[in-house]
């Protein structure tokens, strides 16, 4: 099974943007996706690094990928979903719209934000060219058993989400700005503090969402250590992995591991809870009853 | 303008239908449509009743089949809208791509609208929409404002529905998994959001807790009115900050704003609630086919009716103006 970083969802300082993909050019994964899935308003802080990253992860020997923006309302947003394909590398749509303006016969990604929740959608992206599909973090293991046993026959390659923040809504407003009392068009960047959401709790103090801008996410951060032979068995072909703003590069290399073989099941959570004891992980989109639920081992309180 | 009628049961479209509904959408008693509640719904031969009945009133009925077809289960989405073509329906209500796929191929004369579901916010996935599978019209998301709506109809040859009154999605339609989160079903998947069978109430020494999947969202004194645990309406912490961070507990009512949609070009006018009473339907129908008419008439728009009908007596206009973002 192969490892794909997917795109960084949160607003990072440039340098520490571009930092990022320096490291991560040394990490053992094998795919890249990246660019601005969230908010459009983001992008022109780092976009002009974009291309150096490309290339330094290229030589790096992976593959490199660019995400479309996960909801594409306004015309400026329109023209940057058209501009992608002209960028020369393989396009993951996390909208439809990018299906208006991929060329004909260019073969394209689609990320998990785009709604495949059965065959015919699929089928039928694969008529369009679809080659790689990352399923929506929302479907549980039936169904993704389904999907990769009707994949083979598309030839289409299946992700499922892996680990990190599990993205749950997106919406017109900004949540970030409205808590700043500021409107969208006058957000002066209230998201950037929180370089991987901010903490949304309960009326109990339960932490429970993240906000990030016009996003919001699960404060848990999925985790399919336990998930993995089975997702293996079921021939999903890469599992993604969602960039945070802390100990990553590590991160990667203890899926690796996993993936290889050179550590048990488990091994994953025991180590992410070492790291960081207060983390929350879950798995229930997998396997049940609902996303926030956890199946491994007892969580530290 | 046209204005669009939820109808969650039989005797509702009757209603609607009598009190001036031009057009009434409604579902099977199944996880095909995104209202998928107990005792709500139509069975086929009260599809074809219904239909019929509509039919002779002149008016029209859209069935809406707008979740997506769970892997493996799909032949109980295909057979609704094989079902919705032979009761006779003007038009099925779709957001899967592979469910549009289907209904092109296999009833190329089925009139297809594409479901707010689909979330198509912008002019070139709706003109996507309209050359690939024959789209005529989209319910349009609610996270738009009027001139976006009115932009969006200078580039399309697709009409547009927009919801008027209602429940209020605040995230993109069909990309929003927050129930599913919590409690395990989900709008996109089953057809129910933040659903009655993961609600609890609970007395907190003098306050009324209200839970959704075992998360406290809302809080108030005993004697006042608890809203429904809607998640996006919840009352939750950020920061030093405790309150609606996402959205207070309001409807959606913009009926002051049907002049200024019908000149941004609106074809239809949506209001929600497939769950709601017959006598809600009728009322809510009767008020804006008035101000329609006043509108068509060139009189003043009638208006104040339904603010006694709109959860927590509290409404807003939502995304329409630009200001909420």
């Amino acid at each position: 099974m192969e490892l794909t970083v997917g795109p960084n969802q949160f607003f990072w300082p440039a340098e520490n943007w571009s930092a990022f993909y320096v490291a991560l050019a040394e990490a053992p994964v094998d795919r890249v996706v990246l660019g601005e899935l969230v908010c459009s308003k983001r992008l022109p802080f780092y976009q002009d690094r974009i291309p150096e990253a490309l290339a330094l992860l290229a030589e790096a020997g992976k593959e490199v990928v660019l995400t479309s923006l996960a909801l594409v309302t306004l015309k400026r947003e329109r023209n940057l979903t058209a501009d992608l394909a002209a960028m020369g590398v393989t396009v993951e749509i996390n909208d439809l719209t990018a299906l208006a303006h991929l060329p004909k016969g260019m073969g394209f990604h689609v990320g998990p934000l785009v709604n495949v929740y059965n065959e015919g959608t699929l089928a039928w992206l694969a008529s369009l060219g679809a080659t790689r599909v990352c399923l929506p973090p929302e479907l549980p293991l039936a169904s993704v058993k389904t999907l990769t046993r009707a994949s083979k026959e598309l030839g289409v390659a299946i992700e499922v989400w892996g680990h990190g923040r599990l993205p749950l809504a997106i919406s017109g407003r900004c949540y970030h700005a409205r808590l700043h009392k500021r409107a969208k068009d006058n957000c002066q960047f209230a998201c950037e503090n929180d370089p991987d959401g901010l903490e949304v709790r309960t009326l109990e103090d339960q932490p429970f969402m993240a906000m990030n801008g016009v996003q919001t996410l699960s404060h848990s951060y999925a985790c399919a250590d336990y998930q993995i032979e089975a997702l293996t068995e079921a021939g999903v072909s890469a599992l993604r992995l969602s960039p945070q703003s802390q100990g990553f590069i590590r991160l990667c290399q203890v899926y690796r591991d996993r993936l290889n073989g050179t550590v048990p099941t488990g091994a994953i959570a025991a180590e992410l809870q070492e790291a960081s004891p207060h983390t929350r992980l879950s798995d229930g989109f997998l396997t049940g009853p609902s996303g926030v639920f956890w199946t491994g081992a007892p969580m530290s309180p | 303008m046209e204005i669009v009628c939820p109808a969650g049961t039989p005797a509702a479209l009757r209603a609607a239908v009598k009190a001036g509904a031009h057009t009434v959408y409604c579902g099977f008693n199944d996880e095909t449509n995104a209202r998928n509640f107990p005792g709500l719904n139509f069975d086929r031969a009260e599809m074809r009743e219904g239909v019929a009945f509509a039919h002779g009133h002149g008016a029209k009925v859209l069935v809406a089949i707008n979740t997506f077809p769970r892997a493996g289960g799909q032949s109980l989405w295909h057979r609704a809208i094989d079902d919705a073509a032979l009761s006779g329906a003007d038009a099925v209500i779709l957001a899967d791509p592979g469910l549009l796929d289907y209904a092109a191929r296999i009833n190329p004369g089925l009139r297809l609208h594409l479901s707010v579901q689909a979330a198509a916010a912008n002019a070139d996935i709706i003109n996507f929409y309209a050359s690939t599978f024959g789209v005529k019209r989209v319910v349009l998301p609610r996270v738009l404002s009027v001139p976006e709506i009115a932009a969006i109809n200078a580039e399309t040859e697709v009409e547009t529905e927009v919801f008027v009154f209602g429940g209020l999605c605040v995230m993109a339609e069909g990309r929003c998994s927050l129930s599913s989160y919590a409690t395990g079903l989900s709008p996109n998947m089953n057809g129910v959001c933040s659903p009655a069978s993961h609600v609890e109430y609970r007395d907190d020494d003098g306050a009324l807790d209200a839970k959704l999947g075992g998360f406290t969202i809302h809080r108030v004194a005993k004697d006042e009115p608890a809203p429904y645990p809607t998640l996006c309406k919840g009352c939750f912490s950020a920061g030093s900050q405790t309150g609606h961070l996402f959205e207070d507990p309001v409807s959606l009512n913009a009926e002051q704003l049907i002049p200024q949609l019908r000149k941004a070009g609106v074809t239809a006018l949506k209001i929600e609630g497939r769950q709601r009473s017959k006598s809600y339907v009728a009322q809510v129908v009767r008020n804006f086919r008035a101000s329609v008419d006043a509108l068509e008439a060139g009189k003043p728009l009638p208006h104040g009716m339904l603010a006694r009908l709109s959860e927590g007596q509290a409404m807003t206009t939502g995304a329409y103006k630009k200001t909420w973002r």
